[in-house]
C-alpha cells in the first residue's frame, strides 16, 4: 500500500499524481476531437474577423499593418483564456462529485490544482503555437531578432501560469459548474477594455484610464514592444504601459502570491 | 460477528445554525452490511461525508478499521471507497480511460492499472462499452462505473450514498447483486438509502436516523418485530366502516387508519391475537368482512412509524 509518509515520497506522488491528471486534460481533448478543431478554427476566425473586418476601418498608431499591430492583441486574448479555462474545469469536477472522489482517496493532495495548471500550460502552448501559425499566414512577423521574440513568449506563459491559478481559485469558489459556465462570457468585455483591438488614445477619459490599467494592454503593449510590433507605447503614457515588461512579471508574482496558496487553502479544506 | 470496522461516536456537525448531526452513534462490525435510513435532510450524507474523511466533525470521533478519520485521514483513505450521490467520474472520458486514471491515481504502476481496469469492466459487465465516453452512458451504467472505481484498491469499508436513486428496477437489481458480490469478498458496506425494500434485501443491520441522531438499530426483523404486526381489513360493504373501527380499535388498542373506501389498517400489539378471535369478533358486530389478513409489518411502516410518530398514510 501507498502511505504518503517522507517528504520525498510524498513530492513523488504529487508529480507523478500531478501527470496523471495532466493526462487525463489530454485523454479528454483525444475523446472530443471537435474540441481541437474548434481550437484550429478560432484563432483563424479571430485572426480574418479582426484582421480584416475591424482592420479596415482602424488606424494604427504609427501608421503600421493592422494585423502586426492585432496578433500581440490575441496572444494576450488566448493567454488570458486561462482563467475561464482552468475555473471551468474545476467548477465541473467540484459540482460533479469528482472532486470529492479525488479527496477520499490516498492521492497527493496538491497533485489536484498543480495538475490543473499544468494541464492548462500545454493547452496553452497548443494554442499560442496555432495562433502563431495563423498570424504568420496573415502576414505577422516579430521583428526584433530571437531573443526578444522568446521573451514575449515567455512572458506570456508566465502570466499564464499565474492566471490559471486565478481559475483554480475561483472555480473552487463558486464549485458550481452551470455558474461557471455563465460567466465565461464575462472574459470578452474585460479583454476588449484594452489596447487589443484598438488604439486607447480615442477613448474618453475615465474609459481609457481603465483601459491603461488592464493587465490585457500590459500584456499586448510588452509583446508589441519585444515583437517590435506597432503601437508599442511611447511619449506619454501611463505607468504600466511605459514599462510594460516589468508590470507583467508584476503582476504574475503578485496574482501567484496571492492565489497559490488562497487555492491550496480552498482545496485543501474540510469540514464544509 | 467481528468487531466494529467503523465506530462513531457522538459526531456533532452544524452549518451555521443548522444541526446536520447532534450526537450520531455508529458502530458496522466488519463484513456486514449497515444500511442508514432516514428522511430527507436526516444528515446521512453529512455523517458518509464524516467517515470518508471529506468533513470533520465538530465534536465527536469516528474511527475506521482503527484509524481516526480526522486525525489519521491518509490511513483512512487506504481503505475506503466511497462513491457518492452523484456518480463523481469524468464525463468526458470513457469507461476505461476512467478506471485508468483512478488506478493510477491509487498508485497502481500503469501496467497494472490498466488490467485492474479491464477486470472490473469484464466482471461488472462494462466491457462493451469500455471505450466509448462516459457522457453517452445510462444513469444505470454511469452508477456502476462509479461503482466500481472505488474497487480498484479492494477497499476494505464501502460507502454507498444512496447507490440507486433514480435507477430502473433492472439497473437497481444489478447494483444490488454487485454489493452482494463485494460483501462475499469480505467488504463492509456502509450504505445509506431511501428505498426501503433496498435495506431490507440488503442490509444485515438497520440505522434509522433522524435529526441527525440514531432513532432504532437492529435488523431489519427486530425493527419489524418492535411495531407488532399488521391486521389488514377490507370490508364487503364501506358503510360498516364505523363499526369495524370500533371493532378493531378495541380489540388492538389503537386508532385503525383506514386505507382505502372499504379498507383498514391496524397494529397489533405484540401479544398475539388468533386471526379466529379476529374474525369472530367482527362477525359479532355484524361486520361482514371480504378479507382479513395479518401480516409482518413492511419496513415503509416501520419507518414512517419511527421517523413521524405517525401511523403510516396510504
Ligand atoms: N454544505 C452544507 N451547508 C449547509 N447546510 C448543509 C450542508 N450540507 C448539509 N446541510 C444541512 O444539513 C442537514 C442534513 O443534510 P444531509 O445532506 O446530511 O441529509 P441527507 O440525510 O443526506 O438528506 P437526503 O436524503 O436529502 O440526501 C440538512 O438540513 C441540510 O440542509
Ligand atoms: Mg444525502
Amino acid at each position: 500500500m501507498t502511505a504518503l509518509t517522507s517528504p520525498l515520497v510524498r513530492l513523488r506522488w504529487t508529480l507523478t499524481d500531478g501527470l496523471t491528471l495532466v493526462g487525463r486534460e489530454l485523454g479528454r481533448l483525444r475523446q472530443e476531437p471537435g474540441q481541437i478543431i474548434a481550437a484550429l478554427i478560432f484563432p483563424v476566425i479571430m485572426v480574418v474577423l479582426f484582421g480584416y473586418v475591424f482592420g479596415s476601418a482602424i488606424q494604427v498608431p504609427d501608421g503600421g499593418d493592422y494585423r502586426e499591430y492585432l496578433m500581440p492583441g490575441l496572444f494576450a486574448m488566448v493567454t488570458f483564456s486561462a482563467v475561464m479555462g482552468v475555473m471551468t474545469r474545476m467548477a465541473t469536477d467540484a459540482s460533479r462529485g469528482v472532486m470529492d472522489r479525488f479527496r477520499s482517496m490516498p492521492m497527493a493532495r496538491l497533485a489536484v490544482p498543480f495538475g490543473q495548471t499544468g494541464a492548462d500550460l500545454l493547452t496553452g502552448l497548443l494554442m499560442l503555437a496555432i495562433m502563431v501559425v495563423a498570424g504568420l499566414l496573415v502576414g505577422w512577423q516579430p521583428h526584433r531578432g530571437l531573443i526578444p521574440t522568446a521573451q514575449a513568449f515567455l512572458l506570456m506563459i508566465v502570466l499564464r501560469y499565474a492566471l490559471s491559478w486565478v481559475g483554480v481559485y475561483v472555480g473552487l469558489a463558486v464549485k458550481n459548474d452551470q455558474v461557471a459556465d455563465a460567466m465565461v462570457p464575462l472574459g470578452l468585455p474585460f479583454t476588449m477594455l484594452s489596447n487589443a483591438f484598438v488604439p486607447t488614445d480615442g477613448m474618453p477619459g475615465w474609459l481609457r484610464f481603465l483601459a491603461d490599467w488592464n493587465p490585457v494592454s500590459t500584456l499586448t503593449a510588452a509583446s508589441r514592444e519585444l515583437f517590435g510590433n506597432p503601437g508599442a507605447p511611447s511619449g506619454n503614457v501611463a505607468w504600466p504601459l511605459a514599462h510594460p515588461v516589468t508590470t507583467v512579471l508584476l503582476w504574475s508574482a503578485a496574482l501567484l502570491v496571492i492565489f497559490v496558496p488562497l487555492s491550496l487553502r480552498a482545496y485543501m479544506r474540510r469540514g464544509r | 460477528m467481528s468487531d466494529p470496522i467503523v465506530i462513531a461516536e457522538g459526531l456533532h456537525k452544524s452549518f451555521g445554525g443548522a444541526h446536520a448531526l447532534r450526537g450520531l452513534d455508529l458502530s458496522v462490525p466488519g463484513g456486514t452490511v449497515c444500511g442508514v435510513l432516514g428522511p430527507n435532510g436526516a444528515g446521512k450524507t453529512t455523517a458518509v461525508r464524516i467517515l470518508a474523511t471529506l468533513s470533520d466533525p465538530d465534536a465527536g470521533h469516528a474511527r475506521i478499521a482503527g484509524y481516526d478519520v480526522v486525525r489519521e485521514a491518509g490511513k483512512v483513505r487506504e481503505r475506503i471507497g466511497l462513491a457518492g450521490q452523484y456518480a463523481a467520474v469524468d464525463e468526458k472520458l470513457t469507461g476505461r480511460g476512467n478506471l485508468r486514471m483512478f488506478g493510477r491515481l491509487y498508485h497502481l504502476p500503469r501496467r497494472q492499472a490498466h488490467r485492474r481496469a479491464d477486470e472490473l469492466l469484464d466482471r461488472f459487465g462494462l466491457m462493451d462499452a469500455a471505450d466509448r465516453p462516459v457522457a453517452g452512458y445510462s444513469g444505470g451504467m454511469r452508477r456502476r462505473l462509479d461503482l466500481i472505481t472505488c474497487l480498484i484498491l479492494r477497499p476494505d469499508v464501502l460507502f454507498l450514498d444512496e447507490p440507486t436513486t433514480g435507477l430502473d428496477p433492472r439497473s437497481r437489481g444489478e447494483i444490488w447483486d454487485s454489493i452482494r458480490e463485494l460483501v462475499a469478498d469480505g467488504t463492509t458496506v456502509l450504505l445509506t438509502t431511501q428505498y426501503l425494500d433496498e435495506a431490507d434485501h440488503l442490509a444485515d443491520d438497520i440505522a434509522v436516523i433522524d435529526h441527525g441522531q440514531v432513532i432504532a438499530t437492529g435488523t431489519p426483523d427486530e425493527l419489524k418485530a418492535t411495531i407488532g404486526d399488521r391486521l389488514d381489513v377490507t370490508l364487503e360493504d364501506p358503510a360498516a366502516m364505523p363499526e369495524a373501527a370500533t371493532v378493531l380499535n378495541t380489540l388492538a388498542g389503537t386508532e385503525p387508519t383506514t386505507t382505502d373506501a372499504d379498507r383498514l389498517t391496524v397494529a397489533l400489539p405484540a401479544t398475539g391475537l388468533r386471526l379466529a378471535d379476529i374474525v369472530r369478533k367482527l362477525d359479532h358486530a355484524g361486520v361482514a368482512a371480504a378479507d382479513v389478513s395479518l401480516r409482518r409489518p413492511t419496513l415503509d411502516e416501520v419507518f414512517l412509524r419511527l421517523t413521524d410518530h405517525k401511523e403510516p398514510v396510504r
